[in-house]
């Protein structure tokens, strides 16, 4: 035991550190809302038909005070109507995969599961395979994979409830998921098997990988609705998360409503990966591995862990994208880009990051 | 305040575990529950705190049954102790300890200076100050059950129920946390505990209740219930009790067992 002199001391020196380690995180936060609009600002001068920055902002500034254009159409177009709608896609689809990947995270009580667990991205995927079979158009896409993502998620969450008999597993839950993800995948097997050669299969399979390229602005103004409805009310319950991770037995006792909290996460994660799914296809790893990264920076905490979270997922598949449609002559699939660096990424978090979740 | 179990019938499902219990624990009260495996403790505490389904019979705060109470009011009334382990996200302590403020914040809000406060109050109270800013994956086993009752104290309630409060851990911390429960208690909470240890009743309880096989029970002051013939009854061991005086004076019961 201390005197108690010397006890204030440390209390003293703790209380600093601990302003400053706030303080520290906050600054996270902004650092990183800085390097996404740098990186955005960056991102617009890329690619195949390059701008130098300057003149970048020369037009973003006429624009904005409504000059007379001093630049060429083609340039107005691969700026605004092709290079535009696909940075805010990334930014976009990066983001709230990550937000309902660390969402998961939490409500599982297990770091090693993203949003895709439940069946979400496989029904998703299914939902807007069998809309391009039937040649339905972009919105009828969205609308198949939105009610097949969410549809796949209830049959997980029913077929559990059955199988349990009312006792609330998670281990139950989480392979009752994998078997829903397995059905779905066959069944997109199938639909590959079936299509055209020549006109569908190539299409879905090409969008089955993941890819921003054919994003327009009308596409994000559809998506970003289900968007804000899945994100707010995340970001909004986020301490709440905290304490749901502890288990629902401690959670109820901390005066929680264990069954609804979880409803309202799990529709919330499935409606954003759903959307993520009907404009840009299957992107993974994602939702798993950026959370992880998030936490290293600002610890587990889902006050700070959500946003950061937010603002890394949409800087990691903005950078992604670049890299898949200005590295190499050819386009690469998104989806590709992301497991190649994903995987070998989640299993240095293995190895190092081991910490955090024994 | 007053908890109150009356005419309890507790179970899992169309299966009853235990019949008929009722008894009560004031403030200022400490009731240990003891019972070999399998008979029924946990059953019996969870459908306290709610987690099971009450089948027949009634609990009662402070003479108002619980049934229709939300989890939220639940919460700010009986603060739930659980057997420390070990989550999956490597939490800081405080972070951990604020955690107990949930039924007393709305549910879009973040804890304010106040709650914060609350929790370092409560560390202050377990003199376990010192273990703000840790990690709570990488502190020792005894310290993670005294940060899960600064928990559940931040969660200002006037009952504790507690799941084994010292299992797993050594010696002087079994101790350290009976000594803190002794204190608890005796600044007006209600505690209702279970044990594997007689030894523990004797320590710090007013009131035991023993459950046994085929939904026998006894309960009643520590001395009445804990003898050599019920423990003999209940866990099929010979055991003498014997006494010791403390620095006080005051005689100190405890139970040895017999090897054959």
């Amino acid at each position: 035991m201390h005197d108690s002199n010397s006890s204030e001391i440390d209390l003293s020196i703790k209380t600093k550190k601990d302003v400053a380690r706030k303080f520290n995180k906050k600054w996270i936060l902004l650092i990183l809302s800085l390097l996404l609009i740098a990186t955005f600002a960056i991102s617009f001068t890329l690619g195949r038909y390059a701008i130098p920055l300057s003149q970048l902002f020369e037009i973003l500034f006429s624009k904005l005070f409504g000059f007379q254009a001093t630049w060429d159409a083609t340039m107005d177009t691969v700026l605004f109507k092709v290079r535009l709608p696909r940075l805010l896609a990334a930014i976009m689809i990066g983001a709230v995969l990550s937000l309902s990947g660390a969402t998961y995270q939490g409500l599982f009580k297990n770091p090693m599961v993203s949003a895709d667990i439940l069946g979400a991205s496989a029904g998703a995927g299914f939902g807007a395979a069998i809309a391009m079979l039937l040649s339905f158009d972009a919105v009828g896409i969205q609308l198949m994979s939105f009610a097949f993502g969410l549809g796949a998620v209830a049959i997980t969450t029913v077929v559990s409830t059955i199988v349990g008999r009312g006792n609330d597993s998670t281990l139950l839950l989480v392979l009752t998921g994998m078997v829903v993800t397995s059905l779905f995948s066959s069944a997109i097997a199938l639909i590959k098997y079936v299509a055209d050669p020549d006109l569908k299969l190539r299409e879905i399979t090409f969008w089955l990988m993941g890819g921003l390229s054919a994003i327009r602005m009308s596409d994000l103004k559809i998506v970003l609705i289900p968007m804000i409805l899945g994100a707010v009310p995340l970001l909004l319950l986020r301490w709440k998360l905290n304490v749901l991770s502890f288990g629902d037995e401690e959670a109820q006792a901390m005066g929680i409503d264990t069954s609804r909290l979880r409803l309202i996460t799990i529709i919330c994660s499935t409606l954003l990966t759903a959307s993520t799914v009907s404009i840009g296809g299957i992107i993974g790893w994602v939702g798993l591995v950026i959370p992880h990264l998030a936490r290293m920076l600002v610890g587990p905490n889902y006050s700070i862990l959500l946003p950061t979270s937010l603002l890394v997922g949409g800087l990691y598949l903005l950078i992604v994208d670049n890299v898949a449609r200005c590295m190499f002559a050819m386009e690469i699939p998104l989806g590709i880009l992301t497991s190649v660096i994903g995987a070998p990424f989640f299993i240095y978090l293995l190895m190092h990051g081991k910490r955090g979740w024994v | 305040m007053k908890l109150e179990i009356n005419n309890a019938v507790c179970g899992y499902g169309s299966k009853k575990v235990i019949e008929d219990i009722s008894f009560d624990v004031k403030s200022g009260e400490i009731l240990c529950l003891l019972g070999p495996n399998g008979v029924g403790k946990t059953t019996l505490f969870k459908t306290i705190l709610g987690f099971l389904r009450l089948q027949s019979g009634e609990i009662l705060i402070e003479g108002d049954n619980v049934k229709n109470w939300s989890r939220n009011r639940l919460a700010k009334a009986i603060g739930y102790v659980p057997q420390a382990h070990t989550p999956p996200f490597p939490f800081n302590v405080l972070d951990v300890v604020v955690m107990g403020r949930t039924a007393h914040i709305g549910p879009f809000s973040s804890p304010s200076k106040k709650d914060v406060l609350i929790a370092e109050e409560a560390l202050e109270t377990l003199n376990i100050s010192f273990l703000k800013d840790r990690i709570y994956t990488e502190i020792s086993g005894g310290e993670r059950q005294m940060v899960l009752i600064a928990r559940a104290l931040t969660q200002q309630p006037d009952i504790l129920v507690m799941d084994e409060p010292t299992a797993n851990l050594d010696f002087g911390n079994q101790i350290k946390v009976l000594e803190q429960i002794n204190r608890l208690s005796k600044n007006g909470l209600a505690v209702f505990m279970t044990t594997h240890f007689p030894n523990q009743a004797y320590l710090c309880s007013t009131k035991v209740i023993i459950l046994q096989k085929n939904n026998e029970f006894k309960m009643g002051q520590v001395e009445e219930v804990i003898t050599e013939e019920t423990l003999k009854a209940t866990y099929g061991i010979d055991v003498r009790i014997t006494s010791v005086k403390n620095q006080n004076g005051d005689k100190i019961s405890a139970c040895i067992p017999l090897l054959n």
